[in-house]
């Protein structure tokens, strides 16, 4: 479904990405885990084309998108939540989940969808009508995901989802991934610090270190990698 | 030990929601106090009410420095607040994306510096000097936090951890009597976490009280001398991290069964 080939990105003169390889089939749950700095969250924007590479090819479902702006990519199907929650304050709730479905026309999927953000998260349901800038930081949180989940994507590109999230809900939201990729059909490619929790709901999982794949394997063999616990596990 | 902040019976509503409800919180000095609890709870209201950001509907905000005795905050605007001796940082994080990391920290330092005060309008030798030991000083924290390699780097430049150390940076340029930090751990890494507690704990030996709010519960446990727990505005549970570790309602309302505490 998508494939990075020879992906190298820059800010400035840095080279964040050199030369990124990696494949995600559909239906997976794919996961990249890497130190601060390594170039996650670089390689989720340069799949999204917000940052743009500067050599090799992101292609998706048999397309080369690197080319194409970022818009043309959220309308085929791969979306975006990015780290640090960037809803927009000043609408409502409300407001902010139609902002997801901006690009789709089947009105009684979108009605579909929006009980279905409101049963995963009902607070947003009781708040619709508050402004998404006055909301606490973890329904912020809520309410990013849930907009990308408005836009039916085929792939979901999630940056630490579990930022900002209680104890309890943490594990609630992976459940949740898990219940999207498995209900919705949604390929989802995560990012996250917290390594363990992504490890154990994803298929495979890539490692980043200074802008290179250094491993990638089976999720479960990830996790029993002695070289892996230490320098990402925490054990 | 002496009471650094008293809140009696602090409320706030916002329309129909009641964010906080008769919340009773002390800090005395050189402690580590937390307030924890769920997502939508009131924690970062509580902040916004004690720093001037909102005016609470109704309670009261005391505060204890060696300047200062017990001085009503209720009604000062934040920037009185942080001259009486509070510092916040925030969740959501507020640098100057575009201005240097010495400059962000130099920016807190302003409302310590006398030229501060009378304006820049007499650029005397006086102002000079001044503006020498602002750099000094902001320099100095930079090296304190371990900022100081990345000090002429655009703060947009930095890593989100090292932008929420960034944040404590600037806090900590204001001289507080007490430091308040909203989630400083969140989106570090498990080992940026550890050099956070390390800072964070080395600031409260050199006297540094803190009041933390975060759902690192690791962190929490290690650093805290006490924790209070909120829940739909009210205070569930105070005491200590043992204490609430084993709370039923703690446990069943926020640390849910699993808790890796
Ligand atoms: N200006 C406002 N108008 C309306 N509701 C508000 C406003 N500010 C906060 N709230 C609501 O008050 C409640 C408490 O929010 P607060 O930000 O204090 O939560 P929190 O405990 O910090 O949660 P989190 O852990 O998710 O950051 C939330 O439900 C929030 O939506
Ligand atoms: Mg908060």
């Amino acid at each position: 479904m998508l494939k990075l080939q020879d992906v190298h990105s820059f800010y400035g003169n840095i080279e964040a990405l050199k030369g990124i390889n990696l494949e995600i089939n559909e239906g997976e749950i794919i996961s990249l885990i890497g130190a601060n700095g390594a170039g996650k969250s670089t390689t989720l924007m340069s799949i999204s084309n917000i940052v743009s590479p500067r050599q090799g090819s992101v292609i998706y479902q048999g397309e080369i998108i690197n080319t194409k702006p970022p818009e043309d990519i959220v309308k085929m199907g791969l979306c975006q939540v990015p780290e640090g929650r960037h809803i927009f304050p000043h609408l409502t709730v409300r407001e902010n989940l139609d902002m997801g479905a901006f690009l789709r026309d089947d009105k009684d999927g979108i009605r579909k969808d929006l009980d279905y953000v409101y049963s995963l998260f009902p607070i947003l349901k009781e708040r619709s009508g508050q402004s998404g800038g006055t909301l606490s930081g973890g329904e912020q949180q809520m309410l990013a995901i849930s907009r990308a989940l408005m836009s039916r994507p085929k792939l979901l590109l999630l940056d630490e989802p579990s930022m900002g999230l209680a104890p309890i809900i943490i594990a609630q939201i992976f459940d949740i991934i898990k219940q999207i990729n498995e209900e919705q059909n949604t390929t989802i490619f995560l990012v996250e610090q917290n390594a363990n929790q992504a490890l154990q709901i994803a298929d495979r999982a890539y490692v980043i270190e200074n802008g290179k794949i250094t491993m990638s394997d089976n999720a479960d063999a990830l996790m029993s990698n002695p070289d892996v616990q230490k320098a990402y596990l925490g054990i | 030990m002496s009471l650094i902040l008293d809140v009696k019976k602090l409320s706030m509503r916002f329309g129909g929601i009641h964010a906080l409800t008769d919340v009773d919180l002390q800090i005395s000095s050189g402690e580590i106090v937390a307030l924890i609890g769920p997502n939508g709870a009131g924690k970062t209201t509580f902040f916004n009410c004690v720093t001037g950001i909102y005016k609470p509907t109704s309670g009261d905000v005391l505060l204890n420095t060696p300047k200062t005795k017990n001085i009503r905050l209720n009604g000062l605007k934040p920037n009185q607040v942080t001259i009486k001796g509070m510092a916040r940082t925030f969740q959501n994080i507020r640098l100057f994306q575009s201005m240097s990391v010495l400059e962000n920290v130099m920016i807190g330092r302003h409302c310590r510096t006398k030229s501060f005060i009378f304006g820049a309008a007499f650029r005397t030798k006086f102002t000079r000097e001044e503006e020498q030991q602002t750099i000094e000083k902001s320099y100095a924290i930079l090296q304190k936090i371990g900022l100081e390699v990345s000090a002429n780097e655009l703060a947009s430049n930095l890593s989100y951890g090292e932008q929420r150390r960034l944040e404590i940076a600037r806090a900590l340029a204001t001289e507080p009597a007490l430091l308040l930090l909203d989630e400083p751990a969140a989106g570090m890494n498990p080992q940026e976490t550890q050099d956070l507690e390390a800072l964070i704990l080395r600031l409260q030996q050199e006297g540094q009280a803190i009041l933390l709010i975060e759902h690192d519960m690791k962190l929490v446990m290690n650093l805290s001398h006490r924790i209070y727990v909120l829940d739909y505005g009210t205070l569930i549970a105070t005491g200590t991290p043992q204490e609430i570790r084993n709370n039923p309602t703690v446990i069943k309302a926020y640390l849910g069964e699993g808790a890796d505490a």
